[in-house]
């Protein structure tokens, strides 16, 4: 290491981190709040997200284009959520099993048909190196922004203002929070429920593509650590606002770039248990903010796990 | 969208009050027939009431008209044509609006996002400024008014009521259907809200349809009465030409009127003590503080009071639904925190208001409901074992006793119309000992045969040495019932008065919070 920053590679090596880790669990809660704000659990998304990864990457090998494979993984993902809005549909079917088999689905596929990806080297996804004026390698690094983080923003952003001040926005806020309410107003509850289970399956596909395009940047059956799970926790931490996911998604991915950051820095001992930081912040976060005496605020009225 | 639906080629409807009328309608569910050929016309510009025991098929009828339900026979005939309507959206397009017994606004929304997205042409991009100024200017010619920024769930029972009369108006109905919508009103609300409903049908904008159990509503608002029993058309006529007593006779046939029962009995020790209670009150904002209070063993003591001003705090604190800041709640003489244990062991006793949130498992059976006090007690011991049949014969027994309307206790609960699901938990909570009886608007929806047998039941209560605790928004409820009124204003304890010497006025005027 020519520039020693000592301590200071710390915070830099975190917020880089934090950036780039964010970006799928971003649009993986963004997905699931989306969901979730129409009454409904998708757990699938872990799946969607693995298959998503997959797909992007393969769709990429083939024709050597990243944004190719970002399209491709949104429109698989896109299917998993209709397949798990049209079975929720039916009477006496319960979302979050439902849920659970999507998730073994979509990785077990996903596993098979990428076999013969795992040795192929796709193109990656443009980066902007926002780190320019910069000489610190480090600095550099941290700063090299990918394209998906900003479009993960402007998605927050959107869906923020969409949710608030657009008829979907509303209609979709309506079903989630009353079908009898929905219903009297002549909404079909669960048409709407699997458009947004659908939609929400998209923004996981693009999560996926993310992970095999950018980072980590390849395809193998290891690449999800879960981040498709964590998710739902996020979206309950982030009180089902998009702009909160933004916010959780981003602390979320400091968190888990607090170990290996030590680790650069020369820190041997006790920095592993520092991975785990992003689980017991949750854990901390979610508890702190927890009440018995009040429901959660800003849950939807139809959300299973809440009524 | 699809176009409204009428018959092929024909011309729009014309413009102003609608004509709408049944044909014969019949409703089976399963093997039950909760309306059978019921004919009802609704001439334009007219007040119609439609009157009925609890169970009478009401609530059905309506739903019929606004698809909810598809009628298993009959026609619905919308300015003098046939008209098919598949689902609510299909009546909304048609001009027919309905305000349901069970609240239908969205809680988390606010009350100006509600009324926007009611609107079938809300733009799919919302200007919120402008809209803003467009409710602004609507609530302002309206009589009575309700704040545009607060979610709905802040709303008490009352303020949600209005919104939802304001919602229909604001959406331009031109047949209206109301189902009981001033249960949760105090008599000047009420009078207000059926007044200007009423103003609007004399300037021939709209018709009206009204469920109520309200004889008063009827002959001071309606023009014309319909009176259902055990879902058949039993009577109708002009309001004019009828009596109260005419219209009571219609609705329970040849069945007797219950007559109050006499109080008797001394007041004994203290049941219920609070020293002190403090709580949040539901919008977190505020607080509720009960200085003092104490309801002694055969006393029933009424607490008067406009809904919103604490009342529901108060229970909530009192049923272990929300945890009181500080202060004592003392039962027999020991502290109190409203665990099954205790008040199993002191005998306490509750019906909260909006019965089927609060005291029911919705999706749970009838009998499984009627259960909840006495599943797990086998005499004076416990069970772990449940036993089906007893409690089946339990629930049976109740539900004969209380007169409780259902077509399969088996199914769930929440698909007994709303007087029934009251009469279930009263049923519930009147049996067996009862030292303590904490109730909330008892009376809410229920028919006038009902209203009296309920009565007589919590003041057989007190007389057999029962502490009754009555919050009622229904102040001759109050009155009849009570041996001591209080009214609670803003969340305190205002005014103290025994019942003899209680005066309309004073008490309104302590209702309305000002207390000098
Ligand atoms: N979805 C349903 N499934 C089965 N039975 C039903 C259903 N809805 C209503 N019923 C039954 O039909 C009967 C009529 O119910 P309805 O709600 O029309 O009564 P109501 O006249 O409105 O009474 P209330 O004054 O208590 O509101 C009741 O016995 C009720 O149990
Ligand atoms: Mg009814």
């Amino acid at each position: 290491m020519e520039n020693d920053l000592g301590w200071w590679a710390v915070p830099l090596a975190v917020l880089g981190g934090a950036i780039r880790v964010s970006t799928p669990i971003l649009f993986v809660s963004l997905g699931e709040m989306l969901t979730e704000r129409s009454g409904r659990i998708n757990l699938g998304l872990e799946g969607t997200l693995v298959f998503g990864a997959m797909a992007g990457y393969a769709t990429a090998v083939i024709t050597g284009d990243p944004w190719a494979g970002v399209l491709l993984a949104a429109l698989a993902g896109a299917v998993f959520g209709l397949v798990h809005g049209l079975i929720c549909s039916m009477a006496r079917v319960n979302d979050i099993a439902i849920g659970i088999a999507m998730m073994l689905l979509g990785t077990g596929l996903a596993f098979y048909f990428g076999k013969p990806f795992i040795q192929p080297v796709a193109p990656d996804l443009p980066s902007i190196p926002f780190g320019w004026w910069s000489e610190v390698p480090q600095v550099q690094a941290a700063l090299n922004v990918n394209v998906l983080f900003l479009a993960g923003i402007a998605a927050a952003l959107v869906l923020h203002w969409g949710l608030r001040s657009t008829r979907p926005g509303l209609i979709l806020r309506v079903v989630g929070d009353s079908t009898d309410a929905a219903r009297a107003m002549g909404l079909r509850p669960a048409v709407i429920r699997t458009m947004a289970t659908a939609l929400g399956g998209a923004f996981a596909g693009v999560g996926g593509a993310y992970l095999s395009l950018f980072y980590p940047g390849s395809w193998n059956e290891g690449i999800s650590s879960g981040q498709g799970l964590m998710a739902v926790a996020l979206v309950i931490f982030a009180r089902w606002q998009p702009v909160n996911c933004f916010w959780a998604a981003l602390l979320f991915g400091g968190a888990g770039a607090l170990g290996p950051a030590l680790q650069s820095v020369g820190v041997t001992e006790g920095y592993y248990l520092f991975y785990a930081a992003p689980y017991v912040l949750t854990l901390g976060v979610l508890i702190a903010t927890s009440s018995p005496n009040r429901a959660l605020a800003g849950a939807p009225g139809e959300l299973s796990i809440t009524k | 969208m699809r176009p409204p639906v009428t018959a092929i080629g024909a011309d729009p409807l014309p413009p102003g009050a609608l004509e709408v009328e049944t044909v014969g309608m019949t409703m089976r569910f399963g093997s039950f027939t909760a309306l059978e050929d019921v004919s009802i016309r609704v001439a334009p510009g007219t007040f119609h009431a439609l009157l009925g025991e609890n169970g009478a098929g009401k609530s059905t009828l309506v739903k019929c008209i606004m698809g909810f339900y598809h009628a298993t026979a009959g026609q619905l005939m919308v300015g003098r044509r046939e008209a098919e309507i598949a689902d609510p959206r299909d009546a909304r397009a048609l001009g027919m609006g309905m305000v349901y017994q069970h609240f239908t606004l969205v809680p988390s929304l606010t009350v100006a996002e509600n009324l926007v997205i009611s609107r079938a042409d809300a733009p799919v991009v919302i200007d919120w400024a402008k809209e803003r100024a467009g409710l602004e200017a609507f609530m302002a010619a309206m009589p009575f008014r309700v704040p545009l920024d607060q979610p709905v769930a802040r709303l008490a029972a009352g303020e949600k009521q209005k919104l939802e009369i304001l919602k229909q108006l604001y959406l331009g109905s031109r047949f209206l259907i109301l189902d009981e919508p001033t249960s949760v009103l105090t008599p000047d609300e009420a009078d207000e809200v059926l007044g200007h409903v009423r103003g609007l049908c004399e300037a021939g904008e709209i018709s009206v349809l009204m469920i109520t159990h309200k004889f008063r509503e009827v002959t001071a608002f309606a023009d014309e009465v319909s009176v259902l029993r055990r879902g058949r058309l039993v009577g109708q006529g002009h309001v004019a030409d009828l009596s109260h007593a005419q219209m009571a006779a219609m609705m329970i046939g040849a069945e007797k009127e219950q007559r109050p029962v006499a109080r008797s009995g001394l007041r004994g020790a203290p049941m219920l003590e609070l020293r002190g209670v403090k709580a949040a009150d539901r919008s977190g904002l505020k607080e509720i503080a009960v200085e003092s209070l104490t309801v002694h063993a055969g006393e029933i003591v009424g607490i008067a009071g406009i809904s919103g001003n604490g009342q529901m705090e108060l229970m909530e604190v009192l049923t272990g639904q929300r945890a009181a800041r500080g202060g004592e709640i003392r039962v027999q003489g020991v502290p109190y925190g409203a665990t099954r244990a205790e008040a199993q062991s002191h005998a306490v006793r509750y019906l909260p208001e909006e019965p089927l949130r609060n005291a029911c498992a919705p999706r749970m059976s009838v009998i499984e409901n009627i259960a909840f006090r006495s599943f797990d007690r086998n005499g004076a011991g416990r069970r772990f074992w449940l036993s089906a049949n007893e409690m089946r014969a339990a629930a049976r027994d109740l539900i004969g006793a209380f007169k409780v309307k259902v077509a399969d206790p088996d199914g769930p609960i929440a698909a007994l119309s709303g007087g029934n699901v009251q009469r279930a938990v009263l049923a519930r909570e009147l049996t067996g000992e009862v030292k303590l009886l904490v109730i909330s608007n008892p009376c809410f929806g229920l028919d006038f045969a009902a209203v009296s047998e309920i009565r007589a039941r919590i003041v057989a209560a007190r007389n057999a040495g029962a502490a009754v605790l009555l919050m009622s928004e229904d102040l001759d409820e109050v009155l009849e019932l009570s041996d001591r009124v209080l009214v609670m204003s803003e969340g305190r304890i205002t005014y103290e008065v025994p019942a003899a010497e209680a005066k309309i006025a004073e008490i309104g005027h302590y209702m309305g919070g000002h207390a000098a």
